[in-house]
């Protein structure tokens, strides 16, 4: 359907449906981000004998969320009188906008794509990248010490978990020859790649917590050590722009582990197939993301120096590890 | 031309690791800490100056506030001085009573570096595992004392309350508890391979350079040193248990981490002991004088606090008032090897090292 729209001659109409679909996708994403935030608190209230929200909105605290934003968008907007004004007020916005865009090229389910580009996997991981120089500037435009040296952190961090993060997609860019997502998918029918490629899964996932900056990898921002880092200046909805990029590409992140490697819509079993894909998609996407918080829970923070070192020493050469095992594997046994 | 500089950091007084109002001045370099300058004093309350007026009843409250997190032992050091220096008989009752709600204390505060400590390290969950545990011991001493956290129970001759009713078996049933809850903890952290590499060889220093700054307590221990007053120079009735003290040899965050739990055990070995040794009947106050006065002279007892020695001079002219008091709070001393520790190590592992020392705000400015 979104083919034969982008074919056919531009008008106000075609524009309309564009304008309309990307609010759809708007909403689908705000609304996550508004369950995803709650969802993770009471899970990790549940592992940590508490409760979690449990006041607004119901004894499951539906509307905590809802009035958390609500609350940090009447605040009052501070700019600390030594930033530099224009950094600081465009650094939340660019952090927040491409991790926006990435979720154009999700295959959800079949149909519900918005961008089915030929390089999608490659436009995830590039348009991706930009959200770093967010992060940078907010620590730098802050002029704090401690924000700097978040920033500092954050641009070291994704720098270094970035290049394992590709690496380890390639070898199922190899299986599949094609960096469309949907062709990935596809190419999934007689076995998840998380079967075939069980390395660079586990590769992709350390990289991926690595890039959400995530506990263990949460130094950006670690609150115990450099209080809270790049954002620590920001407050009101400037800070909640901040905090929804990283809940965005926690979507955004579980989204494309689920299509790279668990198989996307499809279901696992071909008798279970009456069953629709966007079902299948919600179920996978959200044991990744229960496992991110059950990560988040149960893990302390590592070092700055460990981490350049595992993401330098250890996981980029086992990618490469993996690259060459896939090569040798397609190549002899003419799989795929 | 690129120009680079070394940058000052405040770090606190108000920072989520300094564990209080702790100021430490670092100057960095990049995050390589060049020299580390600790600024302490803002919760100096003048506890000593503020006793010399003061009956020395009504200085037992002070103590709750110095060291707040096991405020028994400081709370015993002060009776425990006026008491040698009266040459008081203390029934046995009290003795136990003391004995327990201490030993309550030192897993307490422990349980508190625990969780505190992991949080500093990044890990949430076991802040709220620790707490659970701490709440019960809270409930404990609350039902003796009728306070949560400055506790004011002791008194020059005896204690101020007797157990109620059940109190005891409520200590004995949480002996084994505590014991499976501690297996728990050895599980979900000490084992963890992030942990380990974050505190391993952190914060190291040894035996001579403890003892040269005056470290003590878990603080010293971990450098091979086995010196635990509770042992060495017994006092209260500690010499009817039976228990060991941990000794680490490697001196570095990780051993302070061992020793602690380990203490913890052994604290348990010494609860279970004290419950079933515990009087069935006696009195809990020694017959003292309604005003207590010192006697000319002076005394200078020390014990064991979870933190390290805890030592209470008086000096008395023979009034209701010391003539002069002086803690040495094993907080302040531990605090002084922190800048040698710093010197070269990244801000990650200042929070490491700094969170292994283990210091109360209230001790170390008194």
């Amino acid at each position: 359907m979104i083919q034969d729209l982008l074919n056919s001659s531009p008008g106000w109409a075609n524009f309309g449906i564009f304008f309309l679909l990307g609010t759809v996708l708007l909403l689908v994403v705000l609304g996550f981000v508004t369950y995803g935030i709650l969802a993770e608190r009471k899970v990790m209230g549940y592992m940590q004998l508490r409760h979690g929200p449990n006041q607004v909105g119901g004894k499951w605290g539906l509307l905590q969320t809802v009035a958390d934003v609500l609350k940090l968008l009447l605040k009052e907007d501070v700019i600390p009188k030594m930033a530099d004004r224009p950094l600081f007020i465009l650094a939340p916005v660019i952090a927040f906008a491409p991790a926006f865009m990435v979720l154009a090229t999700i295959p959800f389910t079949d149909k519900f794509q918005f961008a089915d580009i030929g390089v999608g996997l490659l436009y995830y991981i590039a348009v991706s990248g930009i959200t770093t120089i967010g992060v940078v500037t907010g620590g730098w435009a802050s002029n704090n010490k401690y924000a700097l040296l978040g920033g500092m952190r954050a641009a070291a961090q994704m720098i270094s978990y970035e290049i394992p993060l590709v690496r380890s997609v390639l070898g199922i860019i190899l299986l599949t020859g094609s960096l469309n997502l949907n062709d990935i998918v596809h190419a999934q029918r007689h076995g998840w790649f998380i079967l075939w490629q069980p390395i660079a899964f586990i590769v992709f996932f350390i990289a991926s917590i690595a890039e959400l900056n995530r506990t263990p990898f949460d130094l950006p921002e670690a609150e115990s050590e450099i209080v809270a880092g790049y954002h620590v200046e920001y407050s009101g909805f400037r800070w909640a722009f901040f905090m929804l990029a990283e809940y965005v590409y926690l979507f955004a992140m579980a989204a494309l582990i689920t299509t790279l490697f668990l198989g996307g819509w499809m279901s696992p079993l071909a008798a279970l197939n009456f069953i629709p894909g966007a079902v299948w998609f919600a179920l996978k996407f959200s044991v990744v993301i229960f496992v991110y918080i059950w990560i988040r829970v149960a893990l302390p923070r590592m070092r700055a120096d460990h981490l350049m070192e595992f993401g330098w020493k250890v996981l980029l050469p086992v990618a490469l590890a993996n690259i060459f095992l896939t090569a040798l594997i397609k190549s002899i046994f003419h799989i795929f | 031309m690129l120009r680079t500089e070394e940058m000052i950091l405040n770090v606190g007084p108000q920072h989520p690791s300094t564990h209080g109002v702790f100021r430490l001045v670092i100057k960095i370099d990049g995050e390589i800490i060049k020299e580390a300058k600790p600024v302490i004093g803002y919760l100096h309350r003048g506890t000593e100056k503020l006793a010399e007026n003061l009956q020395y009843t009504q200085i037992i409250p002070y103590t709750d506030r110095m060291d707040y997190l096991s405020a028994m032992t400081t709370n015993y050091v002060l009776c425990h001085a006026v008491e040698t220096m009266m040459d008081l008989k203390i029934p046995d009752r009290a003795e136990y009573l003391r004995v327990i709600a201490m030993e309550l204390g030192r897993i307490a505060s422990h349980l508190v570096w625990w969780g505190t400590y992991l949080l500093d390290i990044g890990a949430v969950s076991p802040f709220l595992y620790a707490f659970r545990e701490r709440e019960m011991i809270i409930n404990m001493l609350n039902e003796l004392s009728g306070a949560r956290l400055t506790f004011n129970y002791m008194r020059v001759g005896g204690v101020k309350w007797d157990a109620p009713e059940g109190w005891i078996e409520k200590v004995k049933a949480f002996i084994p508890y505590m014991r499976e809850q501690l297996e728990g903890y050895h599980n979900l952290a000490t084992g963890n391979e992030i942990f380990m590499s974050r505190i391993k060889g952190v914060g190291k220093y040894t035996k001579e350079e403890a003892i040269s700054y005056s470290l003590s307590g878990p603080n010293l221990r971990c450098t091979g040193v086995k010196w635990d007053l509770r042992k060495d120079e017994p006092y209260s009735i500690y010499d009817r248990f039976k228990f060991d003290v941990p000794v680490r040899e490697s001196g570095d965050a990780w051993a302070r981490y061992h020793v602690r739990l380990e203490e913890i055990e052994e604290s348990l070995k010494i609860l279970e002991q004290a419950v079933e040794q515990f009087p069935a009947e006696g009195e809990i106050m020694a017959k003292v004088p309604k005003i207590i006065k010192a006697p000319k002279g002076e005394a200078f007892v020390r014990i064991e606090s979870p933190r390290g020695e805890v030592g209470c001079y008086i000096a008395s002219d023979g009034k209701k008032e010391p003539y002069r008091l002086k803690f040495r709070r094993p907080s302040f001393y531990n605090l002084q090897i922190l800048p040698k520790l710093l010197e070269g190590q990244n801000i990650a592992n200042l929070i490491a090292i700094l969170g292994a020392i283990d210091i109360v705000l209230g001790e170390v400015d008194g």
